[in-house]
């Protein structure tokens, strides 16, 4: 399932997405991150209900659950924007400039790193290191990496608002 | 081990009907890197030219050759021809390489880059041997034999190349003899300090208890490394080879790889290669039909930097926050679940096939005394030819920054290693050996194998905050020293890169910095102030011109920068004007701009489009000016 098809108010309401996502578990504590990588990868983001349903599941503690998501940079409590752009902070795309885009965007935007424009058409993030370091600096947008991107070349990603 | 041979023998005669393929082969580099740079599409155009030319051939997505800065890199091999290779492949050149090539015999030199076959073939006339190319030249390919050249989803090719047969050795000796044998062979621990390998395993193999554990670390978490990806996405069954070699060695019977859970390709291939070993007997009950039994589980990691720690990994594989316990018990002897378990990375694992199947004394062939062996880096940053790269221990950092990368395009300052727990080495370090001491006596690590070169135009009290707040943002935060001490390093490095910090400022981080390395519990903070501690060390010119002149030699800190128009060149484009994105600048058609510094938050736009749009006067300077306090 998509998470961006996903209706706003139901997303991750109903009971048999759960039911179908744990059954490939078998309810033990070490399998913890990987239902939450797989609860992200369904719904876009562990909302309080997800961290519910993992707490009956598992048998531990809702601020449990919550403290190791919290931990790994990996996770996210808020719905995320219908286009993700994800600037890349590796070293290499750092000394080729990353900074000057992160900072623009966000200017351009007008939110900063980790938000979500007020109309979720974007969701800025930045991460640490994409794996693309000879196409540096590199930004994400979806699943399309943008190779070399300048400063200039920023508002042509942004204008397409869906 | 009648059973070995004949699972060897029926993917030699498959392999060898691809190798003697009646139609043309074409082998597109579709690692993580590949399709970053477009292998997707240029894979698209092919197949959809092969339909338009009605040529039959086969298509082969492989992993990662190396030399990323050619990507997409596409592979033709005719019936009875070497390989030819072509680099930076777009989807519109494609249907002109392979109409020439396929239909007429003309490999266009023009457009083709080197060959693999043998000098001599009248098809490759005036072609260079890929591996004679710069970049290849200097490089010896162990564990990353493999990459580039079989496809990674079979595990047939695997096995027709030589695959599995190390650890069919490994089976037929006892695990003492396993273990001596890879003491014999002095390999050590590839994820950055370097312990030895044998000893490791002799610690577990001797502890109390029958249910150990072997993880393999895939955590790979610090930003411009992409080694150990590469590796598991070219050739995922080198690396499963050696987690079961190392599993019969310390006597596990259950072994996990712990990947970062972004790695998609990555963990896609593994699954696959985990469900065709077991087809083929190497995984499960009585493996290859011996008393050894095996199973393998994937553990998603969720990004960290700390769960490249040993114990920090094992809470994490447990379920629980990725934080570091003190040690002892060491994890060989109270690890997973308290069970003693060994952590291996991933080059680690996929090196010892290598020495199963060819012997200790051959292993020793590379490298240096103390130092035997190859360790792959990621080498990236400002060189002319960044990629993966496979070098013998003892090699020079010039040879690897400058014959094998190609030295950057301005002036070469400094080669971060190690990343962000290494140290940043300049040019007088050049003539260093790359080994485990000699790294650590001039202050950096050898490290998992990122290898950062930068150029005059980057700052060095810039790189040292970067590498800080990366740090201090993965400070697990259980030890004082570190959750405090990088904080506070990070405050007073933004203030020299802003202009506020004072001289006196670099005897507190110097301080800070110390305390930190001796004070952390775990390897993260131990390492974090390397980079600040060799900045200090090489580039205290650029620290003190930061603090007394309030000037930035690289113009990198905006706060110390000032974005200017320069009017005798402006020929008032307007280019400029439309980019702005604060709207700081103004000016009418034809006559100079100005910027407005109130507006300007130096985001680099203007100078971009003034220096490399055509119509504009490359009017736009930005500079920073010495000013005395």
């Amino acid at each position: 399932m998509n998470p961006l098809d996903t209706p706003e108010a139901g997303a991750g309401t109903d009971p048999r997405d759960y039911h179908d996502l744990f059954q490939q578990f078998k309810g033990q504590e070490g399998e913890l991150i990987s239902i939450l990588v797989r609860v992200q990868e369904t719904f876009g983001y562990i909302s309080e209900e997800s961290v519910r349903r993992i707490s009956q599941f598992l048998r531990l503690s809702e601020n449990q659950i919550f403290g190791v998501a919290s931990f790994f940079s990996k996770f996210r409590f808020d719905e995320p924007g219908r286009k993700s752009i994800k600037v890349c902070m590796g070293t290499a795309c750092h000394v080729h400039g990353g900074g000057f885009l992160s900072d623009t965007l966000g200017w351009q935007l007008g939110i900063t790193v980790g938000q979500s424009t007020k109309d979720k058409a974007f969701d800025f993030q930045r991460v640490n290191c994409l794996g693309c370091c000879a196409l540096a600096p590199v930004v994400q947008v979806n699943e399309k990496i943008h190779a070399r991107t300048m400063v200039t070349q920023l508002k042509e990603i942004l204008q397409n608002r869906e | 081990m009648s059973n070995f041979s004949t699972i060897q023998s029926a993917a030699r005669q498959q392999w060898a009907r691809l190798e003697e393929s009646p139609v043309p082969v074409i082998y597109v580099g579709a690692a993580t890197c590949g399709l970053a740079a477009g292998a997707g599409n240029v894979l698209h155009a092919i197949r959809q030219t092969l339909l338009e030319l009605q040529v039959e051939a086969r298509v082969v997505p492989v992993g990662c050759i190396g030399p990323c800065y050619l990507e997409p890199l596409v592979d033709v091999r005719l019936p009875n021809h070497p390989r030819i290779t072509y680099a930076n492949v777009d989807p519109s050149r494609v249907k002109r390489i392979l109409e020439r090539l396929l239909l007429h015999g003309d490999p266009s030199a023009d457009l083709a880059f080197a060959h693999f076959g043998s000098n001599g073939d009248p098809l490759t006339a005036g072609l260079p041997r890929f591996f004679d190319t710069p970049m290849m030249r200097h490089q010896v390919r162990l564990v990353l034999r493999n990459c580039g050249f079989i496809d990674p989803e079979d595990i047939e090719h695997y096995l027709a190349n030589d695959g599995y047969a190390g650890l069919n050795e490994a089976l037929g000796m006892t695990p003492e003899d396993v273990i001596g044998m890879v003491k014999e062979a002095g390999l050590r621990g590839r994820g950055g300090a370097g312990f030895p390998t044998w000893r490791k395993w002799q610690i577990c193999r001797g502890a109390a208890g029958t249910t150990k554990y072997v993880i393999c670390n895939c955590s790979e978490g610090d930003p411009g490394a992409f080694m150990n990806r590469a590796l598991i996405e070219g050739d995922p069954h080198a690396v499963l080879e050696g987690l079961l070699i190392a599993a019969y060695a310390i006597g596990a019977g259950h072994g996990y790889i712990y990947i970062n859970s972004d790695y998609h390709l990555a963990i896609a291939r593994l699954r696959q290669a985990i469900a065709q070993m077991t087809t083929h007997g190497l995984l499960g009950e009585r493996v290859l039909g011996t008393d050894f039994s095996f199973g393998i589980t994937l553990k998603e990691g969720g990004g960290a930097f700390v769960c490249g720690e040993e114990t920090a990994l094992i809470a994490s594989c447990e379920g629980r926050r990725g934080m570091p316990r003190s040690r002892p018990p060491f994890p060989a002897i109270a690890g997973l679940n308290g069970h003693p378990t060994i952590i291996n990375n991933v080059e680690t694992l996929g090196t010892l096939p290598h020495i199963l199947r060819n012997g200790a004394a051959w292993y020793r062939q590379f490298g240096v005394e103390g130092n035997y062996g190859t360790k792959t880096f990621s080498l990236v940053g400002k060189v002319r030819r960044p990629g993966l790269i496979e070098v013998p221990l003892g090699i020079r950092l010039r040879q690897i920054v400058f014959d094998i990368g190609g030295g950057s395009w301005k002036r070469f300052k400094a080669v971060q290693t190690g990343g962000p727990s290494g140290g940043c080495l300049s040019e007088e370090f050049l003539d260093l050996p790359v080994a485990y001491e000699a790294m650590a006596e001039a202050g950096s690590i050898m490290g998992s194998g990122g290898m950062i070169v930068v150029d005059e135009d980057t700052c060095a009290v810039d790189l040292a905050l970067y590498f800080l707040r990366f740090t201090q943002a993965e400070s697990c935060g259980k030890c004082s020293p570190c959750r405090v001490g990088t904080w506070h390093m990070v405050r007073l490095l933004e203030d020299l890169v802003a202009g506020r910090g004072q001289p006196e400022d670099l005897a507190k981080l110097q301080h800070l910095a110390e305390t930190v390395k001796r004070a952390s519990l775990c390897g993260l903070g131990q390492t974090a102030p390397n980079p600040v501690l060799t900045t200090l060390r090489h580039f205290r010119t650029e620290y003190l011109q930061h603090a007394k002149e309030r000037h930035c030699a690289a113009a990198v800190c905006k706060e110390l920068v000032e974005y200017r128009i320069d009017p005798a060149r402006c020929n008032g484009c307007q280019r400029c004007v439309e980019v702005c994105p604060t709207h700081a600048i103004s000016g009418a058609r034809s006559e100079a701009h100005r910027i407005d510094l109130a507006l300007c938050i130096k985001c680099k736009a203007c100078y971009e489009v003034c220096r490399y749009d055509q119509l504009a006067g490359n009017a736009v300077i930005f500079e920073s000016r010495r000013s005395e306090q």
